[in-house]
């Protein structure tokens, strides 16, 4: 049996996963930051 | 420890730290990617299929670690009510399972060529399935609050209950019968050959590091968004 399939599908799985979580968590950490510095300035 | 619970005294040191780690992070993965793909040799009985260890370690290691980071936030959020404390549980959840859900994937993906199956109901498998359950029940749990900066009692509760299975993933392999092998690295040291073993320090350390910036930007952004409904709060009472 090839092997190389599973490898590459298990791979690519985490990657997508991995690449998710940290773009998710950024946008979200920059929005936020951005609406409360803004705040910041208005008061 | 309470140095550390104003707000502002820790974006003071996340704020330089995220990208450090991130990029550190990043850097580490890729390295350690790199070489268990194509520096290493294949296993004499695995094949190739070997491989997948590099990402299914890190994944088990950071699902099992971030529920060790729930419980004990919770325990701080608790017994010395640390304003950070229910900031921090709630950043680990989502990572720490994606973490876990990655680990049963890619255990199932190495399974199949390996072990002839996809999936085994054995200790091991079935523990760590509980373990994403859990994730998934503390993420429920946690936003059914309202509360940005901290999670409910009854959340953090069930973050020190739900730790009673760390120790029954971890001995599963010992107390039934599993298709799972015993532990390989253990504190007496490795049972993996050492042409196969070192690429598995990067991919861990990397993968440590991307969570960890990862829990900070969540906290950052729990941070921001508290502070932004607190002064909606108080604009709406004026």
């Amino acid at each position: 049996m090839n092997h190389w399939p599973f490898v590459i599908a298990a791979y690519g799985l985490t990657g997508l996963g991995s690449v998710g979580v940290v773009l998710w968590s950024y946008i979200a950490m920059r929005k936020a930051e951005k609406a409360a510095g803004s705040l910041e300035r208005d008061r | 420890m309470h140095a550390y619970a104003n707000p502002a005294r820790f974006l003071k040191i996340a704020r330089p730290l995220t990208p450090v780690f991130l990029l550190a992070g990043v850097v580490l993965v890729l390295f350690g990617s790199f070489a268990g793909l194509f520096m290493t040799p294949p296993d004499y009985l695995q094949g190739d299929s070997v491989r997948i260890m590099y990402i299914h370690v890190p994944a088990a290691w950071l699902g099992m670690g971030g529920w060790s980071g729930i419980a004990i936030a919770s325990i701080v959020q608790l017994v010395w009510r640390h304003p950070l404390a229910g900031v921090a549980g709630r950043a680990i959840a989502v990572p720490g399972a994606l973490f876990t859900a990655i680990c049963l994937i890619t255990g199932s993906i190495w399974g199949r060529p390996t072990w002839g199956t996809w999936w085994e109901w054995d200790g091991r498998m079935t523990s760590m399935l509980v373990l994403l359950f859990l994730y998934i029940g503390y993420v429920a749990l946690a936003n059914a609050s309202d509360e940005r900066t901290s999670v409910s009692r009854a959340t953090a509760i069930f973050g020190i209950v739900g730790a009673v299975n760390l120790p029954i993933i971890n001995r599963s392999v010992v107390w039934w019968n599993s298709l799972h092998q015993k532990s390989s690295i253990t504190i007496k040291g490795s049972t993996i050959a050492p042409e196969l073993l070192w690429p598995l320090a990067p991919t861990v350390v990397g993968f440590t590091l991307l969570f960890a910036a990862v829990v900070l930007m969540r906290m950052r952004a729990n941070l921001a968004e508290a502070k932004l409904e607190a002064r909606m709060r108080r604009m709406a009472a004026a």
